[in-house]
């Protein structure tokens, strides 16, 4: 341990410094605030805005979208691009300062434009989709609550407040996984979602309380600044704690369970929150803390192997699923893991990860909306068992899915290749073996990526059709669905190759993410090899999964080896969470309870019980007597006393 | 024989108690002579007219720092500050017990010696008008929490624990509907409360043995000589943990800590809500204003010995609330298991060795109190034909019956569930912050742990209002009169206010954070 501490240098960022803003910038709250007036708006006014909810909906996403453009063009032409805006004082006691203020900044910037913008197109799609649902202006009130607490989350400028917004998207994310209350599993992914993700949150909220206990502050510009005085167990401990707030969010081991199931919410849902915006929060905490997580070496190895190992696990799991939903979650969660490599390897890869976070967002949110316009067209059906030749009904669809696919898997010329190549290149430029390590990983992650979204496509929309009965003639999705899905897959063609070269440079002016120094790495093999390799691997997977699946499946599950069992039940992992966390808190919850109703003389009552029978059970009014809760009372005062005596003997501490 | 000389009495520092304790006998006076339809509305106004007033006064004291009446009573910064949060709250309080509208008569019995259940009984549930005996009892028990927060030494808080306790007993009982449950609560409160009050004597006693042999000075149990003890007594120290911990005791079974918390589900579930209310507001201000003041003050110098121990209490407190609100299934008790678990919370800041735990846990106080009794203020209205509906499956989508009042309901829950914007992140904030600061990490470590457990309970509450349907038995919201309106909207405002703009107050508890010695 002591060696790899000594392995970890600090190498402080220098000084960062905010501009002030002035002029336009000055209302950047206006991001936050339009969608969030018109959530409550929508709450408020209750079935009164039945009528034109959705529509309001819609406009505050579309305008915060404008705004946003309008503060991105304002901020090009500043000589500091990050500026901060201090609404208030929020919290002032002693020498602990936390400010209720914003920060614009080029990668806040950048945010900002794919969280409205892909997400004014989600709006739009799911008017249409929700159009059915007698719950859709409820349903608008949520999305729009959530766009405001994302918005929110990107733009403050200290931890708290990327913590208040950190809250609220995970309460949105609640309350819309949750929307489908009716189907059970909808209520119990809500519930595992909440749970895990609040494993996240507890690291998170502990790491803001060691900055305060070591640097007295949470604003970030004086964090990175003070970031090299202190030592490297506190910067990796911090480190560590983020990064388990950050895996929590992103889906990252060892808590991405539940994401996958986060999809019995709505798909509109499941493409906003759970694809392109909410799940890269995590992504978009380590770039921001990039000055904590470059301090130390051993950190940035942690988020590496983090990374690395959650994209296979993704990917293998996503090879052996049959719910079209599912495997794009899992797939999420494969690529969140390179994001998650990216930002690991540190210097220029922050920047490479940031733009494959949005070429992601495009072409996934472009294939989960399809995948919902598929369900459209089939009475809701999910597994890709039962598509099969599609192509023919839903044109549209069809190509649209087809742009997201060829992005995803990384071929030249669409996105994927632009912004996934590099990352595994830049995974090969580490010093020493694990460079190979990595480098592998990364490639292989591509090759099953081919794979299994090359099974998805393919089983979904060609070969034979293997509908169930009651579909006599799927159909084509109507024009407000389709628009958003043209838009997207026009993203997903072409937003890799456009964003390549202007992002880096862009977030370079972003506090410690300009890569410069680090350029001249040497990688272990060359340039052109990785490129042929990775665009090797890629063929391979998704020939193998042509050839497999040209002619449809079995639509039934068939019995399998190993492997192909271990990744139908998701590689064991539920298993782990099962034993490791929900059994002893069941105990736990199961043993307080006893002791809390009956005391210490349970046992005493619970033979009473029985021998009186279950009668005079039913008509006791609460559950337990006085003399069992002075009996508590009694053991308790006991144990505080003999404590208090066994300190002052000196037997504890 | 030597004259007899009263010791120097600052009247105007005792103010607020003595018209407290005033406009109780008043009130007892009112009940003599005053007749019974006009009964009601006098007492009202005696009650709300002296709780005003001593907060007036208290204000005009803020300056004051004093020990006064022979070293009995501490008027200084925390005193005023609490004394001022119990009033606030204490009027607020009023306000739920002077409803009428939403219950014909209230939501007190007529007559409290009518036989529960009998046909006497039913003919007064339909609508008579309640006992006005509550208010003289509340402005006792309002009394005896103002000299709870000040008393300078023990013998005065434990007689102010008994001035504050023996009135809330009787409120216990005297709910109008499902009397049984009412009395029982009161019954088991009444007992189990004897008997830690028991324990505080013995506590005190004990300490007073420790405080004997201190050169130049005689034994007492005021916090100097008690202060002065912990530092140079020759007694045994024995005396000392064994004293200090039964007195700990005493104090957390009336802030509700594991394992003294066994009585707070029954009796909150059993009590009259807006007594619940009170109870959860203002007895949880006035008992940590006495940790505080003990813990601080009196056994300051044993900081090192308590904190372990007080530790494990607030680790297991918080624990025992969070865990066992999930598996409630009735609002009333659920409450009950969040105020224990923010007893927890509470027990933080009062372990945090600085003067910012001093304050972050005056604020928590004051901001928990106004959502508390908004909460129950909510409670209240939540009713159908047999009173209130209080099993977690009525509320069953509520939102779309009534989505005003499950809005702000729902609102005080994610403050309760500490959600950011609300007054329930900053104040644990304040407290956390406070402890971190102060070296107590594996405190803070548990709070944040336990308080994500915490907020799964409230938002299954949201959850169930808001998208669930309605079923048949989904009581309406009854539209509430002035009184509770005033103080719901007073709760809600500050859970809000207090969320988005805490630093007015921060500084003034900041301020107030220094004890008199």
């Amino acid at each position: 341990m002591m060696e790899i501490l000594a392995k970890a240098p600090v190498e402080p960022v220098g000084d960062v410094t905010y501009a002030t803003a002035e002029g336009l910038l000055g209302s950047v709250w206006l991001l936050v605030a339009i969608p969030l007036v018109s959530a409550a708006v929508l709450l408020l006014l209750g079935r009164r805005a039945d009528r034109w909810g959705h529509w309001l909906g819609v406009a505050s996403v579309g305008v915060a979208f404008l705004l946003g453009l309008t503060y991105f063009f304002q901020l090009r032409g500043l000589e500091n691009r990050s500026v901060e805006l201090s609404l208030w004082d929020f919290i002032a006691v002693g020498d602990l300062r936390v400010d209720f203020g914003l920060l614009f900044d080029p990668l806040a910037a950048v945010f900002v434009l794919l969280i409205t913008g892909v997400g004014s197109l989600i709006h739009l799609y799911a008017v249409e989709y929700m159009a059915h649902d007698p719950g859709r202006r409820r349903f608008f009130a949520y999305f729009n609550l959530f766009v405001a607490a994302m918005l929110l989350l990107v733009l403050g400028n200290n931890y708290v407040m990327l913590f208040f917004g950190w809250e609220g998207v995970g309460l949105a994310s609640y309350l819309l996984i949750s929307f489908w209350y009716v189907r059970p599993a909808a209520a119990t992914a809500g519930k595992k979602a909440f749970l895990m993700n609040r494993v996240g949150d507890a690291g998170l909220l502990i790491g803001i309380f060691i900055m305060f206990a070591t640097l007295g502050t949470t604003q970030y510009d004086e964090v990175f600044t003070g970031v090299g005085s202190l030592t490297a167990t506190t910067v990796l401990l911090l480190g560590l704690l983020l990064l388990l707030g950050a895996a929590g969010k992103s889906g990252q081991f060892p808590l991405q369970a539940w994401l996958p199931d986060a999809m019995e919410g709505p798909t509109p849902v499941s493409a906003l929150i759970h694809a392109a915006t909410m799940v890269t929060a995590g992504v978009y905490l380590i770039a921001r803390s990039n000055p904590i997580f470059s301090a130390n070496s051993t950190l940035q190895l942690i988020v590496v192997s983090v990374g690395a190992l959650t994209l296979l696990l993704g990917a293998i799991i996503g090879m052996a699923k049959d719910d079209i939903k599912r495997v794009l979650a899992w797939s999420t969660v494969s690529q969140i893991g390179y994001m998650f490599l990216g930002v690991g390897l540190g210097g220029a890869a922050y920047a490479l990860a940031i733009v494959h976070l949005l070429a992601h967002g495009f072409f996934k949110a472009n294939m989960f909306l399809g995948a919902g316009s598929v369900m459209h067209g089939m009475k809701d059906q999910v597994d890709i068992r039962r598509f099969g030749g599609l192509a023919k009904y839903m044109k549209i669809t069809w190509l649209t899915f087809m742009a997201g696919w060829l992005a995803i898997i990384g071929l030249p010329p669409f996105s994927g290749f632009f912004s996934k190549e590099p990352i595994i290149v830049a995974a090969f430029e580490r010093d020493d073996w694990t460079a190979w390590l990595f480098g592998m990983a990364a490639l292989l992650g591509a090759g099953l990526t081919a794979f299994y979204m090359t099974r998805l496509f393919v089983l979904t929309f060609h070969g034979p059709a293997r509908w169930t009965e009651e579909i006599d003639h799927p159909h084509e999705s109507p024009k407000l669905m389709t628009i958003p899905l043209i838009l997207l897959a026009v993203g997903s063609i072409g937003a890799g190759a456009l964003m390549v070269g202007p992002v880096p440079e862009w977030l370079e002016a972003t506090a410690g993410l300009g890569g410069g120094s680090e350029a001249a790495h040497e990688t272990v093999l060359s340039h052109l090899a990785i490129t042929i390799l990775s665009i090797g691997v890629t063929v391979l997977g998704a020939g193998l999964a042509w050839f497999l699946f040209r002619r449809g499946t079995a639509t039934e599950p068939q019995p399998a080896g190993v492997l192909v069992t271990a990744a139908r039940k998701n590689l064991y992992t539920d298993a782990v969470n099962e034993t490791v966390f929900e059994k002893p808190g069941i105990f736990l919850t199961r043993a307080l309870v006893y002791l809390d109703n009956r005391g210490i003389d349970g046992l005493v009552n619970a033979l009473a019980a029985g021998v009186g029978g279950g009668s005079g059970r039913l008509r006791r009014l609460q559950t337990g007597f006085v003399r069992s809760y002075a009996t508590s009372i009694l053991a308790g005062a006991l144990l505080v006393v003999a404590a208090f005596l066994a300190v002052e003997a000196g037997w504890l501490v | 024989m030597s004259e007899l000389k009263l010791p120097p009495i600052d009247y105007a520092a005792l103010a607020p108690t003595l018209i407290l304790l005033g406009a109780a006998l008043v009130g007892v006076l009112v009940e003599a002579f005053v007749p019974r339809r006009r009964r009601h509305v006098v007492q009202l106004a005696v009650a709300l007219l002296a709780v005003l007033g001593a907060l007036t006064m208290v204000v005009l004291n803020a300056n004051d720092r004093l020990i006064t009446i022979g070293g009995a009573i501490a008027i200084d910064g925390p005193a005023l500050f609490l004394q001022g949060a119990i009033l606030v709250l204490a009027a607020m309080a009023l306000l739920l017990i002077g409803e009428r509208t939403v219950e014909r008569g209230g939501a007190f019995v007529a007559q409290a010696a009518v036989t529960a259940e009998s046909a006497d009984d039913r003919r007064q549930a339909d609508g008579a008008p309640g006992a006005t005996e509550v208010y003289p009892l509340t402005s006792f028990a309002v009394g005896g929490m103002l000299i709870f927060v000040a008393a300078n030494d023990l013998l005065t808080m434990f007689i102010a624990l008994e001035v504050l306790s023996l009135p809330l007993y009787l409120l216990c009982a005297l709910a109008r509907r499902r009397r049984l449950l009412s009395q029982e609560a009161a019954m088991k409160y009444f007992l189990l409360g004897a008997y830690a009050s028991a324990f505080f004597l013995f506590g005190v006693a004990l300490v007073y043995g420790f405080t004997a042999g201190i050169p130049g000075r005689s034994a007492g149990v005021d916090f100097a000589t008690i202060h002065a003890a912990v530092a140079e007594s020759p007694s045994s120290p024995v005396l000392l943990f064994g004293g200090m911990a039964m007195i700990a005791i005493g104090l957390l079974f009336k802030a509700g800590a594991a394992p003294f918390h066994v009585w707070t589900p029954d009796v909150y579930q059993g009590a009259p809500t807006p007594i619940t209310g009170f109870m959860a507001a203002c007895t949880k201000v006035a008992a940590f204003g006495a940790l505080l003041r003990v813990f601080h003050v009196a056994f300051e110098g044993a900081r090192w010995d308590f904190t372990p121990v007080l530790g494990v209490v607030a680790v297991l407190t918080m624990l025992v609330g969070a865990v066992l609100a999930v598996t409630q299934t009735d609002i009333k008790r659920l409450l009950a298991y969040s105020s224990i678990a923010n007893a927890g919370y509470l027990l933080v800041g009062v372990l945090a060795p600085t003067s910012d735990g001093v304050s972050g846990t005056m604020f928590y106080l004051v901001a928990y109190g106004f959502s508390v009794l908004a909460a129950f203020a909510v409670v209240t209205l939540v009713r159908d034909a047999d009173g209130e509906a209080t099993h977690l499956s009525r509320w069953a989508g509520l939102g779309q019956r009534s989505p005003f009042y499950a809005g702000l309901f729902t609102f005080i829950l994610l403050a309760f569930a500490g959600i950011p914007l609300t007054s329930g992140f900053t104040s644990k904030f304040a407290v956390f912050s406070a402890a971190f600061d102060g070296g107590q990490g594996w405190l803070v470590i548990a709070g944040v742990l336990t308080s994500m457990v915490l907020a799964f309970p409230y938002l299954r509450v949201v959850v169930l209002m808001w998208l669930s349907e309605p079923g048949e038995s989904t009581p309406a919201v009854v539209v509430p009169g002035w009184l509770t309106s005033a103080a719901l909207t007073i709760g809600v405002v500050a859970t809000l206010v207090l969320g988005v703009f805490p630093q007015p107050l921060l500084d003034l508890a900041a301020g107030a954070a220094e004890f008199v010695r």
